[in-house]
């Protein structure tokens, strides 16, 4: 028996799980070298083309559900089942060493992978991606594999895989699934948004985790703070258990709260909506009980080799606004640049790309794509209650010059008799200091603020946070951000418009009060977080808050701000406390 | 026999995409063709074989086809990396 061991990855689909490891082709690569009699030689040869047709229908068929780009990329992989050099070569080597074709074929796809690993091009590097995909298809028919015996579950499992693939998880018997831990994935990937929907712990991008574990080691997965514990110890398996009965006893004081609306108890409502990226989450955020989409993120649209078209960014944007019926939804254009792929527009390299062309200063620069956004937008307004909201506003000009772009693309479509909402709401993210303190000569301008506190925090305090030297700097409740959004707010209702924000410190209870108390008209936040900023909300008085907001303004330390708003949360909420 | 020398003039190279093309391409006509990037050979109607040479932009990289079509070939090959691969 070995000892415990601890493995950070990042939670996206919160709760405990404890339970077996099912390990689902961690290393589906390697099969062991087993000899072949050579009359069973032509047979094994047969074996593998049976695997190569099976492997190729499936492609075919997934080929012919895909969209745009993903078709071509499956077609590609299709190609590389049929490509007759590589297939000749597997199949002369498995004649000449008399070893199983899944051996020779798991190392030769190794092989490939290692050559793209070792490149220097991240493009080429990231073809190791594909050829996994296409190898490991391959491997689960030779193999007979794993997957099937995942249809037919007979206990209670947490899924360990390197990825899970949409069609591992249409098979699953789910009620026997109470965990999923991957190695790759963020918090959009098709594993996380599946784990969220079942509403079972997971944790992805736990990388390390194959070299670690064996099938049915003990497991314990929290899926808030991204650890998987392998083999816990009794102290740590009893110490788990309780969170999880606490858990499970919050989670149902929070789910009563899932179709009540996000009002303190003397009145004061505030549109609890939802920040999402990938037009799956959208279902999300009803379940959880929220109202909107405060912020639809559009880069990972773009973040691929070529850029997608209107009708297919309308087709996506039209999801999520099936997906919320009548209550809003911010679109925000894309903002490319910064940290984000841009290979599409030649950007040079930039010594400071947070301070680079990016978001609506690229937009402005390439009007032409610009459009295809804006019309794919508009269109899609005519199907419910539409914002647009432009990122990176540093001033009036550039605000003006994208309404005109709106004004225009409005005119084109009027022309062709296409339909919009003509009411469609147009705001800016507050987001760069400038911004925020020219808040009253913007808000005559727009129809809403949303204050992004990420990015204004990091403009705000000059720190980079994934800097490490610097991060411990990186506090949102600075008290040099927290003027500036309280300033953006009394800017915005002077003038008549409503002030959201829908950065991560929206989603810290101990901030929601005083963020409350400021008077913000709308919090977004990730989905998994409005139940507990909805309790927040609900039990907390708007007078109160107020005074709260008050007090906070005057503090002067980042820490001792954090230490009293935390210190009046563990009082008026100490079930938040786990 | 004939060769052509050619420069990947797309900014992403020869990815899976523009493999997916030459080898299209390739396999459309009789004459074996090779492609050649610094001394390494492969066959242009192999498509791991042709993302194996992991081609960037601006790489150089000389075809040969030898059969009865081979000056078709070239020339069709020759025009798919001019036209950066439709990409751009």
């Amino acid at each position: 028996m070995r000892n415990e061991r601890r493995i950070g990855g990042i939670g996206v689909s919160p709760g405990v799980a404890i339970g077996r490891a099912f390990l689902l082709g961690v290393d589906e690569l390697k099969a062991p070298p087993v000899r072949i009699l050579p009359h069973k030689v032509e047979d094994e040869i047969k074996g593998f083309r049976r695997a190569l047709s099976q492997a190729k229908r499936e492609l075919a068929r997934l080929r012919d559900d895909s969209p745009g780009e993903v078709e071509g990329i499956f077609g590609a992989h299709l190609m590389m089942l049929e490509d007759p050099v590589f297939l000749r070569e597997i199949e002369e080597e498995v004649r000449e060493k008399r070893l199983s074709v899944a051996h020779i074929f798991g190392e030769r796809i190794e092989e490939v992978i290692s050559h793209f690993g070792g490149l220097e091009d991240e493009h080429f590097r990231g073809r190791v991606a594909d050829i996994r995909d296409v190898g490991t298809r391959v491997m689960a028919h030779l193999l007979g594999t794993e997957r099937e015996v995942l249809a037919h579950l007979q206990e209670e499992v947490i899924v360990v895989a390197h990825d899970l693939s949409p069609s591992d998880t249409v098979q699953m018997r789910k009620e026997r699934v109470i965990g999923f831990v991957t190695e790759l994935g963020g918090r959009t990937s098709h594993t996380a948004i599946m784990a969220r929907s079942l509403e079972i712990p997971a944790v992805v991008g736990a990388s390390r985790i194959s070299g670690e574990v064996n099938p049915g080691d003990m497991l314990v997965v929290d899926g808030q703070t991204g650890r998987v514990i392998l083999r816990p110890s009794p102290t740590t398996l009893k110490e788990y258990r309780q969170v999880k009965a606490r858990l499970k006893r919050f989670e149902k004081t929070l789910s009563r709260l899932r179709d009540l609306p996000a009002v303190t108890p003397d009145g004061r409502r505030v549109e609890l909506s939802a920040n999402i990226e990938a037009p799956e989450e959208a279902e999300e955020i009803r379940r959880k009980g929220g109202y909107g989409t405060g912020l639809f993120r559009t880069e990972y649209l773009f973040m691929r080799a070529t850029l997608p078209g209107e009708d297919e960014q309308f087709e996506v944007y039209s999801q999520v606004v099936r997906s919320c019926g009548d209550c809003p939804v911010i679109i925000r254009t894309v903002d490319l640049g910064g940290d984000k792929f841009v290979s599409h527009f030649r950007v040079p390299k930039e010594v400071n790309p947070f301070l680079g062309w990016r978001g609506i200063r690229l937009c402005l620069q390439n009007r032409g794509f610009f459009k295809i956004q804006l019309r794919a937008i508009l269109r899609a307004s005519a199907l419910g209650r539409v914002g647009i909201m432009f990122p990176m506003v540093s001033g009036v000009g550039e605000v003006r010059e994208a309404k005109g772009i709106i004004e225009e693309t409005k005119e084109e479509l009027r022309g062709q008799g296409i339909e919009f909402d003509e009411g469609i709401q147009v705001g800016i993210m507050v987001e760069v200091p400038s911004a925020a303190i020219l808040a009253d000569l913007l808000a005559p301008e727009v129809n809403f603020f949303s204050i992004g506190t990420n990015d204004l925090t990091q403009y705000c305090l000059a720190v980079d946070r994934v800097n490490p030297n610097v991060s411990y700097l990186y506090e949102p409740l600075h008290p040099a951000v927290l003027k500036l959004i309280n300033q953006v707010v009394e800017a915005g209702h002077r003038h008549g418009i409503w002030v959201g924000l829908c950065g991560e410190l929206g989603a810290d209870p101990a901030a929601a009060v005083a963020l409350l108390g400021m008077g913000l008209d709308e919090l977004s936040v990730s989905p998994v977080a409005i139940p507990q900023i909805k309790l927040v909300i609900r039990g907390t008085a708007y007078s109160l808050a107020q005074r709260v907001a008050k007090e906070v303004l005057a503090i002067t330390t980042p820490q001792e701000i954090r230490e009293y708003l935390e210190g009046l949360l563990k009082n008026n909420f100490p079930q938040l406390n786990i | 026999m004939e060769e052509a020398t050619i420069t990947i003039l797309n900014k992403l190279g020869i990815h899976v995409r523009p493999a997916a093309l030459i080898v299209q391409l390739a396999s459309k006509f009789e004459s074996e063709i090779k492609l050649n990037k610094d001394g390494v050979e492969v066959d242009a109607k192999s498509i791991m074989g042709v993302m194996m040479l992991a081609a960037g932009m601006g790489s150089k990289l000389k075809i040969t086809a030898e059969g009865r079509d081979e000056k078709e070939a070239i020339a069709a090959l020759g025009g798919l990396v001019e036209a950066k691969f439709n990409e751009e």
